[in-house]
């Protein structure tokens, strides 16, 4: 379990970062945290030419809120996310959906944008981005773009992201005056990727589902959101009504692969008792504190 | 006032040294021109080699040493020695040093790479070309015990390795007359030991010395010694093995050999430069051995009142690709089975199979664990059938206090007869019972139950056996400083030998624990022993230390009489002193009558049997000692996710003579985690040509601090007769019984269902399956 031999380079500057990646292009990787990539680089599973180590970038780490926007710089570890307080105020979502990812140790080095660019389908930000309507910032020599994340995540450990380009930022919009939000999972044990995981908010005026987001985690090749289910929800008068329908949808809907920790069947069953409690929590947080902030 | 070091809770003696990282485990050791190696294995669980070209590797810069079984010494070419032999084991196949034509495993080691760094070496690996014809790979026991789809070993004809049976009373008698009899399949799954250590050996060759010094974290270095010599052609004497802090055994590491054992003090023979091999975590989950599938079709025989008539298993055992250690796992299993129960008549047969696996050896539990789940599964189904309390069936069965010792009728793993020397087993259970107010349960469920929760009451009973022999030896010095040195072959990977041996020391010599030195596991310091497993170390070394400190103690009283001028039954040892009784201030100290018992000139007694305040004794035991214990917990299910959750953990431990109720809890804590894992979180999992599916941590789950409950453990103490101490293994009693356990809790929480848990380990996806599956009650 060590890594072949790579070329090492830590860039001070985007700038700088962007134009190593120019060069390489496909036999490059970026370095974040490292708590996705130097465990492939030690099983030789990785065997990029020269990895580009981005922790001397200091420009890019922030955490800041701005016109309605939390923008979440790449070099920002996943721990900030639940120990700063605004956060829990801005995209509650996004503080209580880190608490499922690994273990203090791995958030306080695993970054917000690497896990977003390593895009495991079973990781937890990918759907919180979605469910949220994250946009995601590209930057390469060429310029710089924006992504929503819907359309980042390609496929498993796969995204829009070109070999050139840099992921500088992630933005999550603030969530919105009468949302409540809720992020559930089922995992063997605390820590482990799910096994499924949701993300819900909804809008609640006037005893009535106003709007609705549901994202899963573990329930497809990508983050998947469910509109047929969000729709069903507001649909509905009733709100359990709703609520049954919007599970039955994801057991419908989704087709997980199976694998040695649960068969497809088992997700799509944990899909759908996930998708009525958590959209359970999630209305009791948008009819009790509107504006949807909660601890 | 003489301290009472025996059974106080001392805090280690060898912490503050760990805590700080100062230990010394094999990967600290750090030597000039030190080589690393590392090892090429097979990826295929079944294959032929047809060729094998290393130029390539040979070509690369750093690399000094590449070895493949064409490379090595005949008598390496042949397979490595037979561990422990028995006569139902017809064909005693052996794991090779390097496989010759056919890899058996994945993770049989192929070729061998030694280079600068392990870096290096790991490049140089993948630079070596092997052509492999894959064949038919053996995974499924059952398959495999019927010759499917291939044979392990062809030139034995057939995957069977061993046949056994053996019988008390007639159980098909005792089934004509009973009033009910129930059988189902039992099966219990692959796992493996964990140890945060993983396995490592580091050789130096002194080629004008010609001594061999190896480190090697073994559970077994005097055995480890006495083979190297052998297979080296060296005298026992230039051969050292030590085995500094091993982190972790938990019985895999007690083999002989694992390859590497060989390979790496031959390459530093080879080369005369230090070589240093460590075992990373992916090699572990292949190539250290594995334990636990058994298939049981087992059946019971009882009359209306519930009382156990025969029961019968008949189970096959899944042995992996050879079988070096024999028959222990299957024996101990079906040895563990009748538990505290009389059991009148009884059938126990299994065959031992070959498949293309790792290679299975005793992990803690040691087949035990299989044994109590079998029987107190037959009984919580019985129980049920009769529409009898689960306690009660129990009770009516156990072996009362005064049936000891009690002859079971069978042959234990040490060869000879299965006989529990004492115990308690009603009050065990009693005492469990209490803790978790088991007569009010049915209100607390139901509270439970209106709040919408799920949560069941689980118990289960055992008996392990321990302490087994053949012997263990220990020398005991009193050094003129007044210290105390003691050293014993027995090895230690944790378990606190360096605290609980020196409280016996302590508690002899009358001096604080602190100024007991013990040094374990280093054949240059005391070279006659067999190793730690089967929960023996404190009972049988132990013993041997005990032994050891009583007879420097008379002689400290001997040489002190005449210093005081005192009749030595007059004296008395404390405070590292000996002194007059009633008069204190007639003294002397320990270490002054270490120093006196050492003249330079003048003569020695004859009484004294040599110079020196010291002594070595040897503490053989006839036979095992038998511990026992009642595990009880509150489990919660979620059953629309499939998940658990520990509410409560209680403990009933009894092994005997506590040496160190703090240790001992530390035995326990550490026993119920693993065997809590072993329930329902730890599966190793194979696809159907033999790949290892869960073999990383990221697949493998070790449960954490998050899933382990807080251990509620109760003591009871009934001494052992067997030994001067009255001790009795702990080693492997957490383990044991958590299967069971987890299995009743379960249906208990999910008593509306028809569901039976006839399988471990589970996991949520197998528990979703059993939900989906069961029929309502009634219904
Ligand atoms: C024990 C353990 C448990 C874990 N459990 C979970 C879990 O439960 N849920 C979960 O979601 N994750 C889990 N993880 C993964 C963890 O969240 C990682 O931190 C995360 O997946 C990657 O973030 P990183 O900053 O460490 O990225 P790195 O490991 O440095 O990089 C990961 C990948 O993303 C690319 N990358 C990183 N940053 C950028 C960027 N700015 N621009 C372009 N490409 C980039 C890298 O090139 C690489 O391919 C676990 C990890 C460990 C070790």
């Amino acid at each position: 379990m060590k890594p072949p031999v790579f070329d090492y380079q830590d860039p001070a500057s985007v700038e700088e970062a962007v134009d190593v990646l120019a060069r390489h292009g496909a036999a490059a990787k970026v370095l974040a945290g490292g708590q996705s990539l130097v465990p492939l680089l030690n099983l030789r599973l990785a065997r990029p030419e020269v990895v580009v180590d981005i922790n001397r970038i200091d420009a890019l780490d922030y955490l800041t809120e701005e016109s309605g926007w939390l923008r979440v710089g790449a070099r920002v570890r996943q721990r900030r996310l639940e120990r700063e307080g605004d956060v829990r105020r801005t995209v509650p979502l996004l503080a209580e959906a880190v608490r499922f990812v690994g273990h203090p140790q791995i958030r306080n080095r695993g970054t917000v944008c690497g896990s977003l660019a390593h895009a495991d389908p079973a990781a937890e930000l990918p759907a919180a981005a979605v469910a949220v309507g994250a946009r995601l910032v590209a930057h390469s020599r060429s310029g710089i773009r924006e992504i929503p994340a819907e359309e980042f995540f390609t496929g498993p450990l796969t995204t829009a992201l070109r070999p050139d380009e840099l992921l500088v930022e992630a933005r999550f919009p603030c969530t919105g005056p009468d949302w409540g939000w809720a992020f559930l999972e089922v995992s063997n044990r605390h820590g482990d990727y799910a096994l499924c995981g949701v993300a819900a908010g909804v809008r609640a005026r006037d005893g009535r589902v106003q709007d609705a987001r549901l994202a899963y985690a573990g329930a497809g090749p990508v983050p998947v959101r469910l509109r047929q289910a969000e729709v069903a929800l507001v649909e509905h008068a009733d709100l359990e009504e709703g609520i049954r329908a919007a599970a039955a949808e994801a057991r419908r809907v989704l087709r997980p692969d199976g694998d040695l920790h649960a068969s497809s069947e088992f997700r799509r069953h944990l899909a759908a008792v996930l998708t009525a409690r958590a959209l359970r929590l999630a209305w009791s947080r948008a009819s009790t504190c509107s504006g949807g902030a909660h601890a | 006032m003489t301290t009472r070091w025996l059974g106080a809770p001392i805090k280690r003696n060898e912490d503050p040294r760990l805590l700080v990282g100062q230990g010394l485990f094999v990967d600290d050791v750090q030597l000039p021109g030190m080589l690393h190696a590392v090892v090429l294995r097979s990826p295929h669980a079944h294959a032929r080699i047809l060729r094998i070209d290393v130029r390539r590797a040979l070509e690369h810069p750093d690399v000094l040493l590449v070895l493949t079984h064409a490379d090595l010494p005949p008598s390496l070419r042949e397979p490595l020695p037979k561990l422990i032999p028995h006569p139902d084991l017809k064909h005693h196949k052996t794991q090779y040093t390097l496989a010759p034509d056919k890899v058996r495993h994945v993770g049989e080691p192929v070729a061998f790479v030694v280079a600068t760094s392990r870096y290096a070496a790991e490049d140089a690996a993948e630079l070596i070309e092997v052509d492999y014809e894959p064949l038919p790979a053996v995974v499924d026991l059952e398959d495999a015990a019927a010759g499917r789809p291939a044979l392990v070993h062809e030139d034995i004809g057939t995957n069977v390795a061993a046949h056994s049976v053996q019988r008390v009373g007639d159980y098909e008698a005792a089934r004509a007359r009973a009033d009910l009899v129930l059988a189902r399949r039992f099966v219990v799954d692959r796992g493996c030991a964990s140890p945060m250590e993983t396995r490592g050996v580091v050789a130096q060759w002194d080629p004008r010395a010609r001594q061999l010094t190896v480190w090697d974290s073994t559970q077994a270095p005097i055995p480890i010694r006495n083979g190297l010599a052998a297979l080296f052609g060296l005298a026992q004497k230039d051969v050292r093995v030590i085995a500094p802090d091993v982190g972790g055994g938990f019985g895999p590491k007690i083999m002989m050999f694992y390859p590497e054992e060989v390979l790496v003090p031959l390459a530093a023979m080879r080369l005369g430069r230090p070589v240093k091999w460590i075992e990373d975590r992916r090699e572990h989950f292949v190539a250290t051995n594995h334990e636990r599938t058994q298939i049981h079709h087992a059946e019971i025989a009882l009359d209306r009142e519930g009382h156990i008539l025969g029961v019968r298993t008949v189970f096959l055992h899944d042995a992996g690709a050879y079988i070096p250690y024999g028959l222990i796992v299957p024996i101990v299993a079906e040895c563990t089975l009748p538990g505290p129960y009389r059991i009148p008549n009884y059938h126990a047969e299994f065959r031992a199979v070959f498949t293309n696996k790792t290679i299975v050896s005793p992990y803690r539990g040691a087949g035990r664990p299989h044994g109590v789940f079998v029987m107190e599964r037959l009984l919580d189904l019985a129980a049920r059938e009769l529409g009898m309390d689960r306690a009660e069936i129990r009770r009516r069965n156990f072996i009362q206090p005064h049936e000891f010792p009690y002859d079971v009728g069978l042959i234990y793993q040490d060869n000879a007869p299965l006989v529990y020397d004492s115990g308690n087993y009603p009050a065990a259970l009693e005492r469990a019972l209490e803790a978790v107010d088991y007569p009010r349960w049915p209100e607390e469920k139901a509270r439970y139950r209106a709040q919408g929760r799920r949560v069941g009451l689980g118990f289960a009973c055992y008996v392990e056996g321990s302490g087994i022999g053949p012997y263990e030896g220990c020398r005991v010095t009193v050094e003129p400083s007044g210290k105390v040195y003691v050293a014993t072959g027995v090895g230690t990977q944790g378990q606190g030998h360096f605290t609980s041996l020196a409280q016996v020391v302590a508690e002899a010599l009358g001096v604080d624990v602190r100024d007991v030195h013990v040094v374990t596991g280093d054949t240059g310091a005391f070279g006659w022993g067999t190793g730690t497993f089967a929960s023996r170390a404190a009972v049988v070394a132990g013993s041997a230390v005990h032994l050891a400190a009583q007879a420097v103690r008379q002689k400290a009283l001997q040489v002190a009489a005449s210093l005081l001028e005192a009749s030595p039954e007059d004296l008395e040892l404390a405070d590292g002193q000996v002194r007059v009784r009633g008069a204190p201030s007639r003294s002397v100290s320990l270490g002054e009558v270490a120093r006196a018992a050492n003249p330079l000139r003048g003569v020695i007694p004859s009484e004294w049997e040599g110079p020196g305040l010291e002594a070595t004794r040897y503490f053989a035991p006839p036979r095992g000692t038998f511990s026992h214990g009642v595990h009880a917990a509150l489990v919660e299910v979620d059953p629309e996710t499939a998940t658990l959750r520990f509410l409560r953990y209680v403990v009933v431990h009894d092994c005997g003579t506590i040496l160190n109720p703090l240790i001992l809890d530390g035995q326990i804590h550490g026993g119920v985690a693993q065997g809590i894992g072993g329930s329902f979180f730890e599966r190793l999992v194979y696809d159907d040509s033999g790949q290892l599916l869960s073999g990383s941590f990221m697949d493998f789950h070790i449960p954490t601090a998050v899933e382990i409950p807080e251990i509620e453990v109760i003591h009871q103490e009934t001494p052992s007769p067997l030994n001067p101490i009255g001790a009795k293994g702990a080693g492997e009693g957490g383990v044991i019984p958590v299967p069971a356990l987890v299995a009743q809790a379960i249906e208990d929480a999910l008593d509306d269902l028809e569901l039976e848990i006839l399988r471990m380990p589970l996991h949520p996806d197998a528990l979703f399956e059993l939900i989906q599956k069961a029929t309502r009650r009634g219904s």
